[in-house]
């Protein structure tokens, strides 16, 4: 009986007609070599800045409100060698640089020291949502008013938005502790504090990692949004400056200056997770 | 032989909110010095949780832990503690992970590595000590830990179902390994396993766990000769063994059906 069943379900497999499908291939796609695609890249830059400057001179875009290459190009030159650049430059690399120290600092211990009592984790937790919920640049103001129209306001600004991504990225990473290593590392016999130094410190460390890169754009958001607001040097406000007297080139060149710094950063910011992230091996 | 540990009306008993569990009945239970001693039994029956009291992680309800004598109930760092994952950390190489008990203990690193480095090419990990755990296989991974149990220089070192996830061919090879360490440290081992053969062919000594609540039911002393070959396995002794602890093991299992 089995038998004969098996045997008739094969033949229906083998006498079922084929359907008629098209025929299909596997997309493949070509990687072109690396001139190439730098060739595309640069041409898609020149054709960009080619037509604006074009359609600025045929008048088919007010030149007055877009401005054009050729002028901010010229700007760019004065920029750098009739007024002071590099103090605007430094001021707000300065005041970046240091809201993401501090406030990437501050959050990540804050998140670390969670793990030391469940009780005291309880009772600040609502206050980091809290905080978190807020939008810390409606706060900027104010703040500008407590820290000055100095270099301290804007790094406060900075690191009120940075601290609480840390905050909470890096207590993610204690509540996804393992509590098995705990008790690991207590039956060896250890103290709180050797199990916070040796496992959850290096546990958490990609965490505190992960969050570097967001951190460094959200401190540059905060310390030019302080320099929109109030403020005597830094690019932030040679753009506001610039787009009052309607200086439309200038505001060009702060905003490529601004980009070129964040890029600087980001490069900053790389290397310095790469030097981290040989310790953790995940 | 003098008595290693003993348990001394050992209760385990989990207060919730609104009722009590009983994880373990006040039981007694002692392990000789240098005993292989195996705990066998279904889930539930309390092994882990007399596991976390001998290693002082919990406090029993009631009853006292001694171990040389002394009293060492809630005492942390007095005996060895394998816990079943190997939670090697994933940031250290195999070499430094053994040497976790001793650096936590104080030991200078240099002289913890000079002591672990031979010992690991003697057991198995040779050209394996400066790689990370990521790299290494299940069966590798557990000798890491093992190891690490060894280092830390306890008299009594407690085994939670050590092999329970690795293929059949590699546990086997896992336990000759863990015969010649324990021939080799004259350690007193307890043992926890799921698998009534693996605890007869390792232990002198088996206590088989009942459960609600988790107690024990009878402790069979094993006569045979050691060095035991695999195929002790086949002989009517052993055979006559596991018949015993498989019908310890699937009574209670008939009682709840009834």
């Amino acid at each position: 009986m089995a038998l004969q069943e098996t045997q008739r379900a094969s033949d229906v497999v083998a006498t079922a007609p084929a359907p008629n499908r098209p025929m299909r291939r596997l997309p493949v796609q070509k990687d072109w070599p690396t001139w190439a695609i730098l060739t595309a890249q640069v041409g898609i830059l020149v054709g960009i800045v080619g037509l604006w400057e074009l359609a600025a001179r045929t008048g088919f875009i007010d030149a007055f409100f877009w401005s054009q290459p050729s002028a901010i190009a010229e700007t760019t030159r004065k920029f750098f060698t009739e007024g002071d650049a590099w103090t605007d430059i430094s001021f707000t690399f300065r005041s970046t640089i240091l809201g993401f120290l501090i406030g990437t600092t501050l959050g990540s211990l804050l998140g670390l020291s969670f793990w030391w009592s469940r009780n005291y984790a309880a009772i600040i937790q609502p206050y980091v949502i809290c905080f978190e919920s807020i939008p810390k640049l409606a706060l900027a103001p104010l703040i500008i008013l407590m820290f000055g129209l100095g270099l301290t306001s804007k790094v406060a600004i900075a690191t009120a938005l940075t601290v609480v991504v840390s905050t909470l990225t890096t207590y993610a990473g204690v509540k996804a502790l393992d509590p098995d290593g705990e008790k690991l590392f207590y039956s060896l016999g250890a103290s709180r504090w050797q199990v916070f130094r040796k496992l959850v410190v290096p546990f958490c460390l990609p965490w505190i990692i992960s969050v570097l890169r967001v951190n460094i754009g959200l401190a540059l958001t905060g310390a030019i949004v302080g320099e929109f607001i109030a403020s005597q040097h830094g690019l932030g406000r040679a753009i506001l400056y610039a787009g009052q007297t309607y200086d439309i080139a200038l505001v060009w060149v702060a905003v490529f200056v601004l980009s070129t710094l964040a890029v600087i950063m980001y490069a900053i910011v790389s290397w310095l997770e790469g030097v981290l992230r040989k310790g953790t091996r995940q | 032989m003098p008595v290693k540990v003993h348990l001394d009306q050992v209760g385990v008993a989990f207060t919730t909110a609104n009722s009590t569990f009983r994880a373990v009945a006040p039981l007694d239970l002692s392990i000789e010095t240098g005993r292989f001693v195996s705990l066998v039994g279904p889930s539930g029956c309390g092994k882990s949780t007399l596991f976390n009291v001998i290693a002082g992680l919990l406090q029993p309800t009631e009853g006292r832990i001694l171990i040389d004598g002394e009293d060492a109930t809630g005492a942390i760092g007095r005996v060895g503690y394998m816990l079943q994952k190997d939670l090697l950390l994933p940031w250290r190489t195999v070499l430094d992970n053994v040497i976790l008990g001793m650096e936590i203990q104080g030991k200078p690193l240099r002289e913890a590595r000079e002591r672990a480095l031979p010992l690991l090419q003697r057991y198995g990990l040779a050209g394996f000590e400066h790689l990370y755990p990521n790299s290494l296989s299940g069966g590798m991974r557990q000798r890491a830990a093992l190891l690490r149990t060894l280092l830390f220089d306890t008299d009594v070192i407690l085994l939670d179902e050590p092999f329970g996830a690795l293929d059949a061919q590699t546990k086997a090879q896992m336990q000759e390994w863990l015969m010649q360490l324990w021939s080799d440290f004259h350690k007193t081992v307890v043992f926890v396993t799921h698998d009534v053969e693996e605890a007869i062919y390792l232990s002198d000594v088996i206590h088989v766990m009942g459960t609600r609540p988790g107690r024990i039911l009878e402790s069979i002393t094993i006569p045979l000769q050691r060095p035991r070959a695999r195929s002790v396995s086949l002989t009517p002794e052993f055979i006559t063994i596991k018949e015993r602890c498989l019908a310890l093991l699937t009574v209670p299992a008939m009682q709840e059906a009834a």
